[in-house]
C-alpha cells in the first residue's frame, strides 16, 4: 500500500518538515526534526534503489493526483534516479546527524531553525529533481532548491557571505531562466511537457531551428547550474563562504543533481541520437570539459583559502563527469555517473575535515590550518585518506571513477586524452598537498599553538571518518558504485528512441 | 502622515474592501479568473498599504511577526497536508476525489484547501518581507524601529 507512494514520499517527507521546522523555531527541535527526515528519506531512497534494480530494471511510476500521465504531473524513478537519490540522502544524513556541532558554532541560536528550513527545501528541490518525470516539475524542484542554497549560504558567519549569496542568486536566476525558456520551447513544439512523452515526439523535429534553439538554451542554462566551466565563477565563493555545513551538503550533492538534470535531458528527453549526432554535443562538451578541468585545477593550486580551493577542485570535478559524458560512449557515460557518486563522497568528507577544523581553530585559510596535524591527529588522518581519494590514489573511490574515465577516454578518443587526464591527477596531488603540507609539516602558527585546539567532538570526528571510510569502501567494493552506474548509463543510452 | 488627511481617510475606506476582494478572488478562483496566489498578493498588498498610512507599529500590534510566520508555514503544511490526506483515504498523493461525499465535490474541497494554504502562504511572506524591509523584526533580531512611518 505505502510502497506505491515511496516516489512522492519521497519529496514530501522533507516538504512537510520545513514549513513546521518555521514553526517550532527551537533550534534543537529542528534539528531532531531534520534528522528524522534524513533518516526517512535515506531508507525511501535505498527501497525505491532496491526496487528499481530488483530484476532488470523495473521503473516506477507514480500519477500525482490520480492524473494519467501525458496529461497529469508523472514521478518516475528508474535506476539513474534512484542513484542520484542514494548519493544525496546518503550525505545528507551524514551530514545532518554528525554536523550539529558546527552548525550551533557558525549559526546564531535565532536563526538555526531558518538554517534547517532552507536545509530541508533544498533537500526537497534536490530529490524532487530526481524523482520527477515532468520537465516543467524538474525546473520548479531546481528554482527550489537553489533558492533554498542561497538561503544557507547567505547564513554565513563571513559578511562577504551575503554578495557570495547574491552572485549565486543572479547566477542561478539566468540559469532557471534559460531553463523553463526551454522548457517553453518544447512545449511550444509538442504541446506535451512529459519526459517519456517528449522523448517520443522531439526526433521528428530534429532539424527545426527550435529545437536547436531550445538545445542551446538547455546547455547553457544547466551548465551555468552545474557549475560546468565558463560558468562557474559563482561557485567558489559560495562554497567558501557558506556555513560549513551547508559546504558539505552542497558540494556533496548540488551540482550532482544539475549534472542529473543535463544527463535527463541529453538522453532521456532529447535522445542520445538527437544529442551526439544532429547537435554535436561533444565538439563543445570535451573542449570545455578539458578547459574546466585544467583552468579550475591550476586556480585551485593557488587558492590560500581551505574552502575556496576545494570549491575550484569541485569545478575541476565537474569537468571529469562533462567529459565522461563527452565521449559519448556508454563506458564514459558510466563513468560519469560513478564520479558523480565517488566525488559526492570525496568531496563532502574533504569539507566535513574542513569543518571540523574550522570549529577548532576558527578559519579556512591555509596559514590557520598550520600544524593542526599534530593537535587534531584523527581529523588530519581523514583529511589525508579523502585527499587520496580525490587524486585517484589506489584503494579509494577517487581511484575508481578514474580508472572508468581512463579506460572510456582511451576507447573513444585514443591516448592524448587519457594522457590529459593522468596529467590533470597530477594539478590534484598538488593542491591537495599543498593542504596537507599546512596541516602537518607547517610551522604551528598562535592560534594552532593554543591549548584550545583539540580534536574535534566525536559526533563530527565521526561524520568525517564515516564519509572517509565510505571513499576507502567504494574504492574496494564498486559493486554497488560502478555496478549501478553501469546499469544506469544503458539505461540512459538506451532510453534513445 | 499625521497631516495627510485624504491618504488616511481613503486607506481607512480601502483597505477593508481590498481585504474583501482579495477574499473574492481567492474563492471565485475556482469558477473563474482568480486563486490562491492572486488572492494572497491582494491581501497582502492591502495589509502593505494600511502599514505605510498607519505606522508600521499599529500594523505589526495587529498582525504580529510571529503571527505571520505561523500562516506562512500553516499555508504550506496546509497544502501538502491535502496531499497526504488524499494518500490515507486511498488514493494518490493530491488527488482530491475522496475527499468529499462525490468526486466532484472532492474536487471542489480539495482545490479550495490548497489554493487557502497557497493565498495564506503568499500573503503572510508578503507582509514578511515588507516588515523585514521596513526594518522590522521577523527573525528574531531587531533591525531598528519601524522606518516605514514616515
Amino acid at each position: 500500500m505505502t510502497a506505491a507512494h515511496l516516489p512522492v514520499l519521497q519529496v514530501v517527507a522533507p516538504l512537510l518538515a520545513a514549513p513546521l521546522c518555521v514553526m517550532l523555531r527551537a533550534p534543537l527541535a529542528a534539528w531532531l526534526l531534520t534528522c528524522a527526515v534524513a533518516v526517512i528519506a535515506i531508507v525511501i531512497a535505498a527501497i525505491l534503489l532496491f526496487t528499481v534494480t530488483a530484476g532488470d530494471g523495473a521503473v516506477l511510476i507514480y500519477a500525482l493526483g490520480g492524473w494519467a500521465a501525458p496529461w497529469g504531473i508523472e514521478y518516475r524513478v528508474d535506476i539513474v534516479g534512484a542513484f542520484v537519490l542514494v548519493i544525496i540522502t546518503g550525505i545528507n544524513l551524514v551530514a545532518v546527524l554528525c554536523g550539529r556541532a558546527s552548525v550551533m558554532r557558525e549559526i546564531p541560536a535565532e536563526r538555526v531553525f531558518l538554517f534547517y528550513t532552507g536545509w530541508l527545501l533544498c533537500l526537497t528541490g534536490m530529490l524532487g529533481i530526481a524523482v520527477s518525470g515532468d520537465v516543467f516539475n524538474v525546473f520548479v524542484f531546481l528554482e527550489i532548491a537553489s533558492l533554498a542554497s542561497c538561503l544557507l549560504v547567505s547564513l554565513g558567519r563571513d559578511r562577504r557571505c551575503l554578495s557570495a549569496a547574491f552572485r549565486y542568486l543572479l547566477m542561478g536566476s539566468v540559469g532557471a531562466t534559460f531553463i523553463l525558456i526551454v522548457v517553453g520551447l518544447l512545449y511550444q513544439m509538442t504541446g506535451t511537457l512529459n519526459m517519456a512523452d517528449l522523448a517520443a515526439r522531439l526526433p521528428p523535429l530534429a532539424q527545426s531551428r527550435t529545437l536547436q534553439v531550445a538545445f542551446a538554451f538547455l546547455t547553457v542554462g544547466v551548465g551555468l547550474k552545474a557549475a560546468v566551466f565558463p560558468l562557474h565563477f559563482w561557485l567558489p565563493g559560495a562554497y567558501a563562504f557558506a556555513p560549513s555545513m551547508a559546504a558539505v551538503f552542497l558540494a556533496g550533492t548540488s551540482t550532482k543533481a544539475s549534472v542529473y538534470i543535463l544527463l535527463r535531458f541529453f538522453f532521456s528527453v532529447m535522445g542520445a541520437e538527437l544529442s551526439f549526432d544532429a547537435m554535436r554535443l561533444h565538439w563543445f562538451l570535451l573542449p570545455l570539459a578539458l578547459a574546466g578541468i585544467f583552468a579550475a585545477s591550476v586556480a585551485a593550486i593557488y587558492q590560500s583559502d581551505v574552502k575556496r580551493l576545494l570549491a575550484f577542485s569541485s569545478v575541476a570535478q565537474v569537468g571529469y563527469m562533462i567529459l565522461g559524458v563527452a565521449t559519448g560512449s556508454g563506458a564514459g557515460l558510466a563513468a560519469a555517473l560513478v564520479h558523480l557518486f565517488n566525488h559526492a563522497l570525496m568531496k563532502s568528507a574533504l569539507f566535513f575535515v574542513v569543518a571540523c577544523m574550522v570549529l577548532r581553530v576558527g578559519g579556512a585559510r591555509l596559514a590557520d590550518l598550520a600544524g593542526v596535524g599534530k593537535r587534531m591527529p584523527l581529523t588530519a588522518a581523514a583529511l589525508v585518506v579523502s585527499g587520496l581519494s580525490l587524486v585517484g590514489f589506489p584503494f579509494t573511490a577517487g581511484f575508481i571513477s578514474k580508472w572508468a574515465l581512463l579506460a572510456a577516454a582511451l576507447d573513444s578518443h585514443g591516448w592524448w586524452l587519457a594522457l590529459l587526464v593522468l596529467a590533470s591527477s597530477l594539478l590534484a596531488v598538488v593542491y591537495m598537498w599543498r593542504v596537507v603540507e599546512a596541516v602537518y609539516c607547517a610551522p604551528k602558527t598562535a592560534s594552532a599553538e593554543s591549548q584550545t585546539v583539540t580534536e574535534a567532538p566525536l559526533p563530527l570526528l565521526i561524520g568525517a571518518w564515516l564519509l572517509a571510510a565510505a571513499n576507502v569502501v567504494f574504492g574496494l567494493s564498486t559493486e554497488l558504485s560502478l555496478g549501478i552506474a553501469e546499469r544506469a548509463a544503458v539505461l540512459l543510452i538506451g532510453d534513445a528512441p | 502622515m499625521e497631516h495627510h488627511k485624504v491618504l488616511r481617510v481613503v486607506t481607512r475606506l480601502l483597505t477593508p474592501l481590498i481585504l474583501l476582494f482579495a477574499l473574492y478572488v481567492q474563492f471565485h478562483g475556482d469558477f473563474g479568473p482568480g486563486g490562491g496566489f492572486q488572492a494572497g498578493v491582494i491581501f497582502g498588498a492591502g495589509v502593505i498599504l494600511f502599514a505605510i498610512v498607519f505606522g508600521m507599529q499599529r500594523c505589526m500590534r495587529a498582525l504580529p511577526p510571529s503571527l505571520m510566520r505561523i500562516i506562512a508555514g500553516g499555508g504550506v503544511l496546509l497544502y501538502a497536508g491535502v496531499g497526504v490526506a488524499g494518500i490515507l483515504l486511498g488514493g494518490n498523493y493530491l488527488e482530491y476525489n475522496m475527499l468529499g461525499a462525490g468526486a466532484i465535490a472532492g474536487q471542489h474541497l480539495g482545490i479550495n484547501l490548497i489554493e487557502v494554504g497557497v493565498g495564506a502562504t503568499v500573503a503572510a511572506m508578503m507582509v514578511c518581507l515588507f516588515y523585514c524591509f521596513a526594518g522590522g523584526e521577523v527573525d528574531g533580531e531587531s533591525q531598528g524601529e519601524g522606518g516605514a512611518d514616515g
